[in-house]
């Protein structure tokens, strides 16, 4: 079973780290402090006897993902602290605050009033530990959900296009800026 | 004590909720998309529970599946904010109504 331990730990972490995402100021520091809370995921996932997901957790997220943020940030020079007391709609954060704190007390309502949260019947598959694990995993993707992983590599294609689309500099749009320049 | 699934649940729905409020209260854009990644990673906790307390695999597949779709996620909406703000230096997400035609 898991150590009680680990588990409030890697939970102080998560929930440092999503605080810290929301309420720093400077965009870097979000990034940073979703690191700390992705390690903190992978940490329980570790508990959780999911090894490969926390290897892909640390290598995708942490490892790409974030450094795409951080490399998008650093481009753009948007690093600037922002000040958060500038809201052009004041009643939006009190609206937000809200929705969180009414969202989260439906949710845990529900989760501790339901003393077993999973009634369905447990699979007969297994989730085997180590690299058993791995292996369980691999044969259910490349099995049962083999058309869904096709589909992810189309979607993977779609993405890799479309950013290429987005992020290529306008042809068009520099013309007509020289253009009115010219003009002017 | 024992750490049953109701833990994981609750410390999934915690982490979901605080990338929403998130979400809704910040204005660059690119820390909107970090508060997704948070929403996707609370529910990715949920599942890896539920396949933990089921002793079932799929579970762990469907965590995958999130992941390559947050990758792509992130590579379009990253796409779009480096348009955007090209176009419009120092930009908020308040100040992208120009799209609503």
């Amino acid at each position: 079973m898991v150590d009680p331990i680990v588990f409030f730990i890697a939970s102080a972490i998560c929930l440092t780290g999503a605080f810290g995402v929301i309420l720093a100021r400077n965009p870097v520091h979000s990034a940073l402090m979703l690191v700390m809370t992705l390690f903190g995921i992978a940490v329980q996932f570790v508990a959780q006897e999911a090894h490969f997901l926390a290897a892909v957790q640390v290598i995708v997220y942490a490892g790409a993902i974030v450094v795409l943020f951080l490399f998008v940030i650093m481009l753009l020079g948007v690093d600037k602290a922002q000040n958060l007391e500038l809201s052009i709609l004041p009643v939006q954060r009190w609206a937000a605050l809200t929705f969180g704190a009414g969202s989260l007390a439906v949710l845990t309502a529900f989760i501790v009033n339901v003393r077993e949260p999973v009634t369905g019947a447990e699979s007969v598959g297994g989730i085997a530990t180590g690299s058993e694990n791995v292996r369980l995993l691999a044969r259910s993707l490349f099995s049962d959900y083999v058309y869904a992983f096709e589909l992810t590599s189309l979607l993977l294609v779609i993405a890799v296009i479309g950013a290429v689309v987005l992020a290529r500099k306008p042809k068009d749009t520099e013309m007509v800026s020289s253009d009115s320049e010219r003009s002017i | 004590m024992e750490i049953t699934t109701g833990w994981y649940l609750v410390l999934g729905a915690l982490l979901f909720v605080i990338g929403g409020t998130g979400l809704l209260i910040r204005r660059n854009p690119l820390v909107m998309l970090m508060c997704v990644e948070l929403m996707l990673n609370g529910v990715n906790l949920t599942f890896v529970a539920f396949a933990q307390r089921l002793n079932d695999i799929g579970g762990q597949t469907v965590v995958f599946f999130v992941l390559v779709v947050a990758a792509a996620e992130v590579v379009v909406g990253l796409g779009l904010v480096v348009a955007i703000l090209r176009r419009q230096p120092g930009t908020t997400a308040d100040d992208l109504s120009a799209l609503k035609g």
